[in-house]
């Protein structure tokens, strides 16, 4: 899976879409290979206040429990509550319906530190 | 006696088939100041009927011949034979936690079989493979009600076992969540002290019914006001056969259920090892600590069993787990199971009627012959009295042959010549009559 | 196999009780008394058959070779079950006066574990390896209490419930990679050490089967930070008789008797963790300790303790066990457990990095580590684990030291005889063979056992932890 280019990615693999002011954020396709079979996503609560950088959720795995960072400071808006039923939906579709939070922002320039299609993939090869 | 198969010769023949010329070689890395040069101070081995003899004449220096009316979260009751049997086959006490499943189906079934009957007496909706005794678990429980709630402050009953509310306070200590206790009236948990106490910084409250004293607590409406408050309702059971006749915790709401399984068809043991029960409500099944055995298909489509939900264990999730246990008492939980099929449904009730209506027998017993029942609240199967020379009553009674009630003033100084006496289902008629005709004396 | 619930019959039962000899009353009213009871009724033979076919589903020491890194599956002597089922031990009650059985017991192995040792002081009060940890991190931080020593530092190579023991306490893991010899990089370490850290946390041997050569060194290095030096003594296996850890440096220590001193398993537990310390910690072991005044054994509270961690006094059967291990062993019998244990070791090592590469080319002690990389095929440890269930062996530890790639862990232990880890090693060279040659009967392993490999994502999914009546 190519990693879209719309999108801008975090050193800790999460992915960013910005539509206004809302950030859609979830997990990069490495990611999900990383943790293999994902079986429970703990979602953070609606209106929940996140920081950039500090973990708002938890992915589990059969292997391994791991934070997902918010790449960006604000208000949780909206959680993607199928990953409720179907946590694979990640492995499956991690860019598309695999979403895990919306965020309302409040510095569109936080964004600029994250990385591009290009610069993650560079990333990822020299990194792994 | 050693358990080493190789002969000497087996040595030397392993030696040189690896090029080295005798066994120090493989302790050269090894500094040679602190290399050990004389023998450790530990007297020569044993053959094993030597062995057998020093234990027996160790194990005789306690005297066991007695009749017990002593608890207090240790409890004497009726093993059937078929426990002792069961677990005493090898495949199961020698075998390692079951991390290889395919070959471990028998262990791995027989701890889901547990953990369902747990839930079955508790009224909780899940249950772990196990703890290391109540009182452990309880101080758990506090671990897990504060990651839930997110709030710092443990709430307890002074009615609560003396030594499981001083593992809780260890616990809270190397944790640094504040602990405050709710002091007891009439045998139970002051309710009106509780409204006082609780506040919205409250992680939970700790209870236990029966409770140290053998009182039966007002879960109910204790449990009003800790939901109110927004904390959890963490309850406790230490005479585990209590489940089979009074009604259990989780139909009155808890949150979390801890217990202690000794009862279950573990001896005594001198306090250990006994069994830690712990469960809680579906929602909250991945804060619980511990192994969990789940059911699944292999690529046959047979069913099967495995550990289940291991990230969230040391092993894996390391400084983040919520609990750094890995080892628990997984044959003392086999060994509770094997007890619950034997006796079953009717059997545990009978135990459990046979328990109360015995204890009520004893205190009636006492009562009569002007012994002071020291608080009117509803009990199981202990119950305390007040006398006027509390150590005078129990050496008489040890002269007899009877082990009489735990002597309360070192725990709860307010409590002076106050025993804590115990019957169970062992305990004949002629025991208690005979009790009774020596405290009348 | 069906579940006992399965087998249930309305009104049967598999156990007999006297009738009541007092007369029955209306005790308790009928608010306070449960309805429901939902257990099993079924006969005595049917509990028997039961859980005697559950046995056999199951595979124990007594069934075959367990060489499980770090766990120490020697061979469980039987003489230990049976005096430990001396009435004396298992009816006494922890609360009852004439105890002093229950209290020598204690008192000497408390006296043994500190000689072999090299500690001045025990407590058997921990119920487990981990929870020993626990109480000697909960005794460290009440050693500094007063200072802002909230860090503790331990190798990669740790077992996770090092930091897990650490985060219960309240304290910040520090990990440090180990060197190119799978050892603890002293230049790292001496980075790391500054006026935060309470305590390093090292296993020894390490979790490799390596030695710390540097230990001296590295002791040094701690106590002139002023920090102490924990030891993890799971490892013991390969060290009695032969060093002390108390003569290296070890402030505090914990033991598991379930491995080094022979108590079993069971499945699971129950094990005893004791912990050691030097006399400056002394005064924080859990209450209550055991003195002797005048030929009379004694319990005593320490006012400056760190409490309780259990509700009486620790897993006192398994200390039953341990205490006549020892006994029976004696001082030269221990050394020679450590000395065949590291023999064994060894011999299998040099066999099998003929045929797997060896993750640290370097003497070892009771264990070594292999690794999956070079196999062939893509064939993985979890293959190679389960292809060994085929042959009728208990794999090693898999996947553990998490810095060997898919690290393998074996500890043959004392109590094998030749011919048995010849045999092993024959698989062994058996399985990588056909990782070459025909690698699917090995991915697809195991074939011969009664189950076939389980599907965890789909437990872990769809959540199936009891049976619903």
């Amino acid at each position: 899976m190519t990693n879209p280019t719309e999108l801008k990615y975090s050193k800790d693999h999460e992915w960013v879409k910005l539509e206004g002011d809302i950030a859609i954020v979830g997990v990069t396709d490495f990611a999900q290979k990383q943790l293999t079979d994902i079986v429970f996503v703990e979602l953070p609560e609606n209106g929940k206040k996140v920081e950039k950088n500090k973990p708002m959720a938890v992915i589990e795995s059969v292997k391994s429990v791991s934070d997902v960072f918010s790449p960006v400071t604000g208000e949780v808006v909206a959680i993607n509550e199928s990953l409720k039923d179907n946590p694979d939906t990640i492995n499956k579709n991690p860019y598309d319906e695999g979403w895990v939070a919306k965020i309302k922002i409040v510095d569109n320039s936080e964004l600029d530190g994250l990385m591009s299609a290009e610069d993650y993939e560079k990333f990822t090869a020299e990194n792994h | 006696m050693d358990f080493i198969p190789n002969t000497k010769q087996d040595q030397e023949d392993m030696l040189k088939e690896i090029n080295i010329g005798n066994v120090s070689e493989l302790f050269k890395d090894i500094p040679d100041k602190v290399l050990l040069k004389d023998k450790l101070k530990i007297p020569s081995g044993l053959s094993e009927i030597e062995i057998k003899d020093l234990l027996k004449k160790i194990s005789e220096m306690s005297n066991i011949s007695f009749s017990y009316f002593l608890g207090a979260g240790a409890y004497k009751h009726f093993i059937p034979s078929v426990v002792n049997h069961i677990v005493s086959r090898s495949e199961f006490y020698t075998a390692y936690t079951p991390y290889q499943p395919e070959i471990s189906q028998g262990m791995l079934q027989a701890i889901y079989e547990y953990q369902t009957m747990v839930c079955s007496l508790t009224g909780m909706e899940v249950a772990n493979a196990s703890m290391y005794d109540g009182a452990s678990a309880l101080a758990e429980s506090c671990i897990m009600a504060v990651n839930i709630t997110k709030r710092n402050e443990i709430l307890m009953s002074k009615a609560v076992h003396p030594d499981y509310r001083q593992v809780v306070e260890t616990y809270c200590k190397a944790h640094s969540f504040s602990l405050v206790e709710v002091d007891f009236e009439g045998g139970v948990t002051a309710v009106d002290v509780l409204k006082e106490k609780i506040s919205d910084k409250t992680a939970a409250f700790l209870v236990q019914s029966p409770n140290f004293f053998g009182c039966i607590e007002d879960l109910n409406e204790i449990e009003k006001i800790v939901h109110d408050n927004g904390a959890l309702f963490n309850v406790c059971v230490v005479e585990a056969t209590s489940l089979g006749i009074l009604k259990s915790p989780g139909s009155f709401n808890a949150d979390i259920f801890v217990g202690e399984g000794q009862s279950f068809g573990n001896p005594i043991n001198f306090g250990g090892p006994h069994l830690g029960i712990m469960a809680t409500k579906q929602m909250y099944v991945r804060h619980l600590p511990g192994r969990i055995v789940g059911g699944t298909v292999d690529s046959e489509g047979e069913r099967g069993y495995i550990l289940n939900l291991q990230a969230r264990e040391q092993h894996i999730r390391r400084e983040k787990a919520s609990s750094n246990i890995c080892s628990n008492e997984a044959l003392c939980a086999l060994t509770a199971t094997v007890y619950l099929s034997s006796l079953g449904k009717n059997g545990l009730r009978k135990v459990s009627e046979l328990c109360l209506q015995k204890a009520y027998y004893l205190a009636e017993g006492l009562s009569k012959i002007g012994v002071e029942i020291k608080f009117k609240a509803d009990f199981y199967n202990e119950f305390v009295v007040k006398v006027d020379d509390a150590s005078r009553v129990n050496s008489e009674l040890l002269k007899k042959g009877i082990v009489g009630g735990l002597e309360l003033s070192k725990y709860y100084p307010e409590l002076s010549n106050c025993l804590l006496f115990c019957v169970t289902e062992l305990n004949t008629r002629e025991e208690i009559d005979k009790l009774v005709g020596v405290v009348k004396g | 196999m069906k579940l006992i619930f399965e087998k249930s019959v309305k009104g049967r039962t598999g156990a007999s009780l006297p009738e009541l000899d007092v007369s029955m009353k209306q005790v308790l009213s009928n608010e306070l008394i449960r309805e429901d009871l939902l257990l099993p009724e079924v006969s005595e033979v049917d509990v028997v058959r039961h859980y005697t076919a559950l046995s056999r589903r199951n595979f124990g020491v007594d069934n075959g070779f367990y060489p499980l890194g770090s766990c120490t599956m020697k061979y469980n002597p039987k003489v230990n079950e049976d005096v430990a089922g001396l009435s004396g031990f298992t009816d006494c009650h922890p609360l009852q006066p004439y105890n002093q059985g229950c209290l020598k017991l204690m008192y000497h192995l408390e006296k043994m574990l500190c000689e072999i040792c090299g500690m001045d002081a025990f407590t058997l009060q921990p119920a487990a390896g981990a929870h020993g940890e626990l109480t000697g991190l909960m005794m460290v931080k009440a050693y500094f209490e007063g200072e802002n020593r909230n860090k503790i530092i331990t190798p990669d190579s740790s077992h996770g419930t090092n930091p897990a023991s650490g985060s219960m306490c309240g304290f910040e893991t520090i990990t440090i990679k180990s060197n190119s010899k799978g050892q603890v990089d002293i230049d790292e370490l001496k980075n790391v050490l500054d006026g935060d850290v309470a305590a390093v946390m090292l296993t020894i041997p390490n979790t490799l089967g390596i030695f710390e050569a540097e230990i001296l060194e590295i002791t040094k290095l701690v106590h002139e930070n002023g920090s102490l030096v924990y030891m993890d003594g799971a490892n013991m296996n390969a060290l009695m008789g032969i060093v002390k850890p108390g003569d290296m440096g070890i402030d505090i220590l914990h033991l598991n008797l379930h491995k080094t001193f022979g108590t079993p398993h069971g499945g699971g537990g129950p094990g005893s963790g004791p912990v050691g310390v030097k006399k400056e910690l002394a005064k924080f072991l859990p209450n209550p300790s055991i003195v002797l005044n005048d030929d009379i054994y004694e319990f005593t509270n320490n006012s400056n303790s760190i409490g309780k961690v259990k509700a009486f006094y620790g897993n006192f059967n398994v200390m039953v066990k341990a205490f006549t291990y020892i006994r029976a062993l004696g001082c030269s019998g221990l050394k020679g457990v450590s000395e065949n244990a590291v023999l064994n070791a060894n011999y299998m090592k040099e066999k099998l990095k003929k045929h797997y590469k060896l993750s640290y080319d370097l003497v070892c002690k009771h264990e070594f580590v292999l690794s999956d990389e070079d196999m062939p095929n893509d064939v993985t440890t979890a293959d190679i684990a389960k292809r060994l269930l085929d042959y009728g062996y208990h794999p090693p530890t898999v996947y553990f030291p998490l810095i060997v790639h898919g690290a393998i862990m074996i500890e043959p232990n004392e109590t094998e005889s030749k011919e048995m880890l010849d045999k092993f090693i024959d698989v062994m060279i058996k399985i990588k063979d056909e990782a070459g040659t025909d690698p699917d009967i090995v991915k697809t392993a195991p074939h011969t056992t009664v189950v076939k490999r389980l599907d965890a994502v789909k437990a872990a999914r769809e959540l199936d932890l009891r049976f619903k009546f």
